[in-house]
């Protein structure tokens, strides 16, 4: 099972809190949505996490080894992988490159190998399996050889989880995986992430959007101004009108 | 005149390494050209190494003083690693200019001999263009192999968004300082040859604007692609001489000759800036 803790985060951006004593526990037993108004300190919490930016003070955890102050690419390799809000994709290659880049460990990727092409083949022939069942999962096998930027929005979306996986992640914090996807693709995105947590993956994912938090999340965190208001099951603090009124209409 | 061509073609590739698929320009290929001359005239001359083992270790020097620079500035964004390459540049270049007991300074160093590959002596201008031509096939090979294997994939994703990139596990600094130390070595090697060739090398042979020259041959070639810098190298090597043709006094020609090359460039950036034959712009 994996876990992942943070312990009494503090981040501020010219004076105001993104994060303020953020303390926060998530493990695999379910996916976990986190929600707030913008400014919340959300995609802080997220960056924070994945070591994008580092906090003033408090500390990471992921299943008990520190991981506060590593760089992004450290942090990706123990297992942790994230989706942006702004899709990052390259979107002049193809959906097959963009999920074989973020495939680990590639022999092909260190100088040798790649000059001399040592046992390169084989692994790239591997690599391209693993990517092709990931574009199964995601339901984009057809559009392989398609480029990144001539997909829809909500498939480049489901791109970017792919991408995600591809990294063979345990971990998996998405920044706003449906926002403005239309429902027939966010339908598609929930089902994904239902499968994942299936598999054991623990997933973390903040969102507007109150239904599919309602449909996908087992747990949510609500913050506001960089501290946790609220935590429960779904329909326990979506139904509180004080939640609902002041941070969610 | 093609040898040369094919030396500028080497050290153009060698740019091509990073302006092509990394997306960073550098403004110091000059001086790790300067770097694999002097290296392998000195050993050659003074401890009397062998041609191959000059150029060996001309590499070797370029690519390990290329660290010096990588590993602190290709941190910094972009723009900042340009200025710390023309820095390094400007120092080199007075290195060679100053350092009299090791390099001679203004003076040169003379009687580089001609090279010996397995004891045959390469003597003739048509024995040097095979040679030559080894050494362009070489560069090209590295620069090909690199940029089709994984490893280009991670440069080129870097190139486009360094942040996805390590959001993905890759350590985009490695990655770029491999790329730098490769692409230093592959201009010594075109130093190692042009002493050899000319058997005669002084630091003006290694200024900053050689370096710019090296640029602008990517520029115009174009970047990325496979013909753009040898069609630049052979633009820019040919045209002084094209130029001379037109028959004015020497001291007016000089002056125009950079004229046309300011307006050359600026005409390439309005009307085609990926170059003759390149894959990318520069309009990042």
């Amino acid at each position: 099972m994996e876990t992942l803790r943070c312990e009494k985060l503090w981040k501020t951006f010219e004076g105001t809190y993104a994060l303020a004593d953020s303390t926060m526990e998530f493990s695999s037993n379910g996916v976990t949505a986190i929600m707030g108004p913008n400014g919340a300190g959300k995609t802080t919490l997220l960056n924070v996490l994945t070591g994008f930016i580092r906090p003033d003070s408090g500390r990471c955890y992921l299943n008990s080894q520190d991981i506060t102050g590593l760089p992004p690419y450290r942090i990706a390799r123990l297992g942790m992988a994230r989706t942006f809000q702004n899709l990052r994709l390259i979107q002049e290659v193809t959906v097959l490159e963009n999920v074989m880049l973020a495939r680990p460990n590639q022999r092909g990727e260190r100088l040798f190998p790649a000059l001399l092409r040592f046992g390169v083949a084989d692994d790239e022939s591997r690599n391209l399996e693993a990517a092709m069942r990931l574009l199964h999962l995601a339901r984009l096998e057809e559009k392989a050889s398609t480029n990144a930027g001539e997909l829809s929005y909500g498939q480049q979306k489901i791109l970017t989880l792919a991408c995600c996986l591809a990294t063979e992640a345990r971990v998996l914090l998405l920044d706003e995986p449906v926002a403005g996807v239309d429902p027939i693709m966010t339908a598609e995105i929930l089902r994904l992430l239902g499968r994942l947590r299936d598999m054991g993956k623990l997933v973390i994912f903040a969102e507007h959007d109150v239904a599919a938090v309602r449909q996908a999340a087992d747990l949510v965190i609500v913050m506001d101004e960089g501290k946790v208001i609220a935590e429960g099951p779904p329909a326990e603090v979506l139904g509180r009108r004080e939640i609902i009124e002041a941070y969610l209409a | 005149m093609v040898i040369l061509v094919e030396i500028y073609t080497i050290l153009a590739v060698s740019l091509d390494l990073l302006a092509g698929q990394l997306g960073i320009l550098s403004v110091a290929q000059a001086a790790f050209y300067g770097l694999g001359a002097y290296t392998s005239a000195l050993l050659v001359t003074k401890v009397g190494a062998s041609f191959l083992m000059g150029v060996f270790a001309g590499m070797v020097v370029a690519a390990a003083m290329s660290l010096i620079v990588s590993f602190p500035s290709l941190r910094l964004h972009d723009d900042y690693f340009v200025i710390a390459t023309f820095g390094f540049q400007i120092i080199l270049f007075s290195v060679f200019n100053n350092w009299m007991s090791l390099t001679n300074g203004p003076m040169g160093i003379p009687g580089i001999p001609q090279p010996t590959i397995l004891g045959r002596v390469i003597r003739t201008h048509s024995q040097f263009l095979v040679l030559a031509s080894l050494f362009v096939a070489l560069a090209y090979f590295v620069v090909w192999r690199l940029s089709t294997s994984p490893f280009g994939r991670v440069l080129r994703a870097i190139r486009e968004d360094e942040v996805l990139a390590q959001s993905v596990g890759k350590n985009t600094l490695r990655f770029k300082v491999v790329a730098f130390a490769v692409s230093a070595a592959l201009a010594a090697s075109a130093g190692s040859l042009y002493a050899h060739y000319i058997t005669f090398i002084d630091p003006t042979s290694f200024t900053a604007m050689e370096s710019i020259l090296i640029i602008s041959m990517v520029i115009i070639g174009g970047t990325g692609g496979r013909w753009g810098p040898a069609i630049g190298a052979a633009v820019l090597v040919t045209l002084p001489e094209a130029l001379r043709f037109v028959g004015l006094p020497n001291s007016v020609a000089a002056n125009l000759r950079q004229i046309f090359y300011g307006t050359l460039l600026v005409i390439m950036m309005m009307f085609r800036p990926r170059g003759i034959a390149g894959r990318y712009g520069f309009n990042r």
